[in-house]
């Protein structure tokens, strides 16, 4: 017999007392009973306690926003379906995922910021969520650079856990985000800061 | 077919009571634990008490485990089917060491001769960084305090935070020490400690060609494996090399992507005291393009069948791994993880490590606890783990019931005592009788000092009373007797 | 109502004045307590320490004896969670007992229980003029969820002043025979106990427990420490 029948093998031996079917309730909450703007706020206090940049904007003011958050230079990457208005204020060096080229680990670790969107983003545990989808780029984009701009339009923002998961894909690749990289390793204290980005600017559009 | 039960780090060559003792003679390491436990159970129940529905996904999270309990061979072959579409290459593992040698010939097939690690209980439970050091590939641990704990040497003592017996200058010395480019100038800040971690791994990250890992979840729908971590590390792991091996206990299927909902409220929450940790990755077989190409999962027994057997035992299954009830035990608080001899510490582990090995394996687990109850009431799965341990203790008992014991004979003796009125009553009234000399000598105190063996124990840290001079069904009788009536 | 008394075996041996003090709270209200002597234990120590078939002769001793009461009231929430929690899985392979146990489960209640929930009454016209500290013990907080029963029964003691104990949730260390096999981490955990009972100031430690409170008792005692364990039914009967 090879692994896998004998495993498969004992376990059915083992339930041999045949356990009852198990009822599985689901009282839990699916939905918050906040409107648009509470949700957007919660977002925003949940991403500061994490401490993680919170900036308000205007889909007007969007590029000024993303510009000033850039204002210490050094190459931008960004996915190859960015918005182009999203960088309409910046002047500094942009780095274009798979234009012409995939992005190196290398030159990746030589670029100073990312700027992607998101898939969606929970308001509850202040988090966000890549797909791979519109704007959001292969995985290694949103990972080594130390600093990471994330656009997320007010109306991508849902309150609970299951409203977002509800919203994704199961098969895609998907990184749910909350704040910077962070470690509670040393004496149980939270400190932000280990391998991932060192610094999350989350910017909110109206 | 008999239970196979399983091998690897799940016992220690002491037995708890006295390995328990060496611990608890180890002031800073009890005021580390002390500080730790206390700090993240406070957190906890913070972001616990935010929740208005927190019983409800409790009782959810329990179900649905309950329920994977009962279908797990469907679900995964389910589980296998949908990775295998994804483009994985699913292998089964009996036990530790076909696991191991499963690993290792994968790393090998790569001609890589290292490989980095996200951290996983599974992968430490089969002793796995050993068999690849023994075939000459570097294990990388890249947790923080995994790698503390690598670093030093030493063994891990918490699911959660293996190196939580460490406080922060004992950290700073194992880096300045052991830490290859660590400056001698590193201060204990945990800032800083935390930055020469991350200058210490870059360039292995950036040039890693595998990986291997563990996983949270297996979701039997869709084959998609989730880590959930904090660092990044776990997501460099998964990200960059283009081989991914994930060793994964067959007790970590949940049947639908959905159900994640359940376990991705529970699981932050109860284990560092967050309502969401900074990184959670979910990935399914191999994305073109976008990440590993190639992606292996073995799917790992040792021991979970024996467990599943189990009416009562099997609800250990049903452990995410949060180590909220570490956090919360006395007794783990007090000796710290290193007591339990098993990868698996805490009231957990001393539920979850017998029944992987067998009791009669592990026969003092089941008693490294008082029975408190504190565990059970933070589990986020409801696990009755003192229920648990009770049914183990019986198993323990039956597993020497061939040999000869001093336990046995009293325990015998007291049940042919209480379960005869008659004889009862005369035992009590002898105990009076024997002890009344020594109340005579004690002059009115009716305090003892030393007891003999095996009661010892008991006098070991406190003092004992002596029986009453008048039992209470004495003076019913009498009080009876006054009133005119029979007893 | 036919009111049994179980005293429980260690009561019956060492701390007969808490049975007494039941007796005497009970014929304060109006009820007398009946006290069958075929009585013996629950059978706990065995049961928790992993000798169950030994433990049922104990417990069909148990199930024997207060059959055809209305109430069974136990000055103990060790022994009465031991009924109540753990007979249900300890029985299940006799049918007969499993029947007898089940009911018997719903009718016994710890003295807090009985008073409270059954009688209705939370103030006893008891009077104890000390300081004294209360310890919740596991069983009864976790196995019974009792919360605030005794507490409730206290705060109508005339005179008594109750001080608030630090880290009251945390087990003292005993656990039946854990005190005996893992001596010294019961004993580490009694140390803090009996710091935090001393940090109160109290002359009285109380509990719904007389096995914890010998523990505690037994460690402050050891530390020529002042404050006094008492079973709580006994202030509620003073």
């Amino acid at each position: 017999m090879n692994a896998r029948e004998e495993v498969l093998a004992r376990l059915r031996s083992a339930l041999g007392d045949g356990p009852a079917e198990v009822a599985v309730p689901r009282a839990y909450r699916r939905d918050s009973s906040h409107d648009p703007d509470q949700l957007a706020e919660l977002f925003a206090d949940r991403l500061a306690d994490y401490r993680a940049g919170v900036h308000r904007t205007s889909v007007d003011r969007l590029a000024e926003t993303v510009a000033a958050l850039l204002s210490a230079g050094g190459p931008l990457a960004v996915p190859p379906d960015v918005p182009q208005p999203w960088l309409g204020a910046y002047d500094g060096r942009v780095l274009v995922d798979g234009t012409p080229a995939p992005l190196g680990t290398e030159t990746l670790d030589g670029v100073a910021s990312v700027l992607t969107g998101c898939a969606t983003a929970i308001a509850e545990t202040g988090t966000i969520v890549l797909d791979g989808g519109p704007a959001q780029g292969r995985r290694l984009l949103t990972l080594i650079p130390d600093h990471h701009i994330c656009v997320v339009p007010v109306t991508d923002i849902v309150g609970t856990v299951p409203e977002g998961l509800e919203r994704l894909v199961p098969t895609r690749p998907l990184t749910f985000i909350s704040g910077p990289s962070a470690t509670s390793d040393i004496e149980l204290r939270r400190v932000e800061g280990v391998h991932g980005p060192r610094r999350l600017d989350v910017v909110l559009v109206r | 077919m008999n239970a196979a039960h399983g091998k690897g780090h799940l016992y220690g060559p002491a037995r708890f009571e006295r390995a328990a003792r060496t611990e608890l003679a180890k002031p800073q390491l009890r005021e580390n634990l002390r500080h730790a436990t206390h700090t993240i159970r406070d957190k906890r129940a913070e972001v616990v008490d935010e929740l208005p529905d927190w019983e409800q996904l409790r009782e959810s999270g329990r179900a649905i485990k309950a329920q994977v309990a009962r279908r797990l061979p469907e679900l995964l072959e389910r589980f296998e089917a949908a990775a295998v579409r994804a483009g994985a290459t699913v292998h089964w593992a009996r036990d530790a060491e076909e696991a191991c040698r499963i690993v290792t010939g994968l790393v090998q097939e790569t001609g890589a001769s290292e490989a980095v690690k996200v951290k996983s209980m599974t992968t430490q439970e089969i002793g796995l960084n050993e068999a690849l050091e023994a075939a000459g590939i570097g294990a990388y641990e890249t947790d923080l305090a995994e790698l503390i704990v690598q670093l030093a040497d030493d063994a891990s003592s918490h699911i959660l935070v293996p190196a939580i017996h460490y406080n922060r200058e004992e950290i700073r010395d194992i880096f300045r020490q052991r830490m290859p480019g660590a400056a001698d100038t590193l201060s204990d800040a945990p800032e800083e400690l935390a930055e020469a971690a991350r200058t210490h791994l870059r360039r292995r990250f950036l040039s890693a060609r595998v990986a291997v890992s563990g996983a949270n979840f297996a979701v039997a729908d869709t084959g998609t494996l989730v880590v959930v971590e904090s660092e990044g590390n776990g997501r460099m792991c998964l990200t960059l090399p283009d081989t991914l091996i994930s060793v994964v206990g067959i007790d970590k299927l949940v049947p639908s992507f959905a159900d994640l909902e359940v376990y991705l409220q529970l699981l932050p929450r109860s284990s560092t005291g967050e309502r969401m940790n900074p990184y959670t990755s979910l990935w399914t077989g191999v994305t073109p393009g976008d990440g590993p190409q190639r992606m292996h999962i073995v799917l790992l027994d040792n021991g979970r069948s024996a467990t599943l057997a189990d009416p009562v035992g099997r609800q250990a299954l049903s452990c995410i791994r949060c180590s909220a009830c570490l956090n919360v035990c006395p007794v783990y608080e007090r000796t710290g993880g290193h007591a339990y001899g098993s990868v698996y510490p805490g009231p957990i582990g001393a539920i979850i490590s017998p029944q992987l090995t067998g009791v009669a394996e592990n026969t003092s687990l089941p008693y490294a606890s008082s029975l408190c109850g504190a565990c059970n009431d933070v589990c986020p799965v409801k696990i009755d783990i003192t229920d648990v341990l009770v049914r183990l203790r019986g198993q323990a008992v039956d597993s020497k019931r061939g040999s000869p014991s001093a336990e046995r004979v009293a325990m015998r003796l007291l049940s042919w005592v209480m379960s005869d009125p008659r004889r009862y009553d005369r035992a009590l009234r002898a105990a009076r009788r024997g002890t009344a000399p020594l109340a005579a000598l004690l002059g009115g105190r009716r305090t003892i000092r030393h007891l003999p063996w095996p009661l010892s124990a008991w006098t070991s840290s406190r003092d004992a009373p002596l029986p009453a001079a008048e039992s209470f069904r004495e003076w019913w009788q009498r009080e009876q007797a006054q009133r005119g009536e029979t007893p | 109502m036919k009111i049994a008394l179980f005293v429980t075996c260690i009561n019956d041996m060492m701390f007969p004045r808490t049975g007494v003090a039941v007796v005497r709270i009970l014929e304060r209200l109006g009820h007398r307590a009946d006290f069958p002597q075929q009585q013996t234990c629950c059978g706990q120590l065995h049961a928790n320490t992993g000798y169950q078939d030994e433990a049922m002769p104990v417990i069909r001793q148990f199930v024997r004896t207060f059959q055809g009461y209305d109430a069974v009231v136990a000055p103990s929430g060790s022994c009465v969670a031991m009924v109540r929690t753990l007979y249900p899985q300890l029985v299940g392979k006799d049918p007969d007992l499993a029947a007898a146990a089940a009911e018997l489960t719903l009718r016994t209640y710890e003295l807090s229980e009985f008073l409270i929930d059954v009688l209705g009454v939370t103030d006893l016209g008891a009077s104890f003029p000390h300081r004294a500290t209360y310890h919740p013990t596991c069983h009864g907080m976790r196995a019974l969820r009792l919360g605030e029963r005794p507490l409730e029964l206290l705060r109508h003691v005339d005179g008594l002043e109750l001080i608030p104990l630090e880290g009251a949730e945390e087990c003292c260390g005993f656990g039946g025979t854990f005190s005996v096999k893992n001596p010294a981490v019961s004993g580490a955990m009694l140390d803090d106990k009996c710091a935090a009972v001393l940090h109160t100031g109290a002359d009285y430690i109380l509990a719904a427990d007389n096995s914890c409170l010998t523990h505690i008792g037994g460690g402050l005692h050891r530390r020529q420490a002042a404050p006094r364990p008492l079973h709580y039914a006994e202030v509620l009967a003073s």
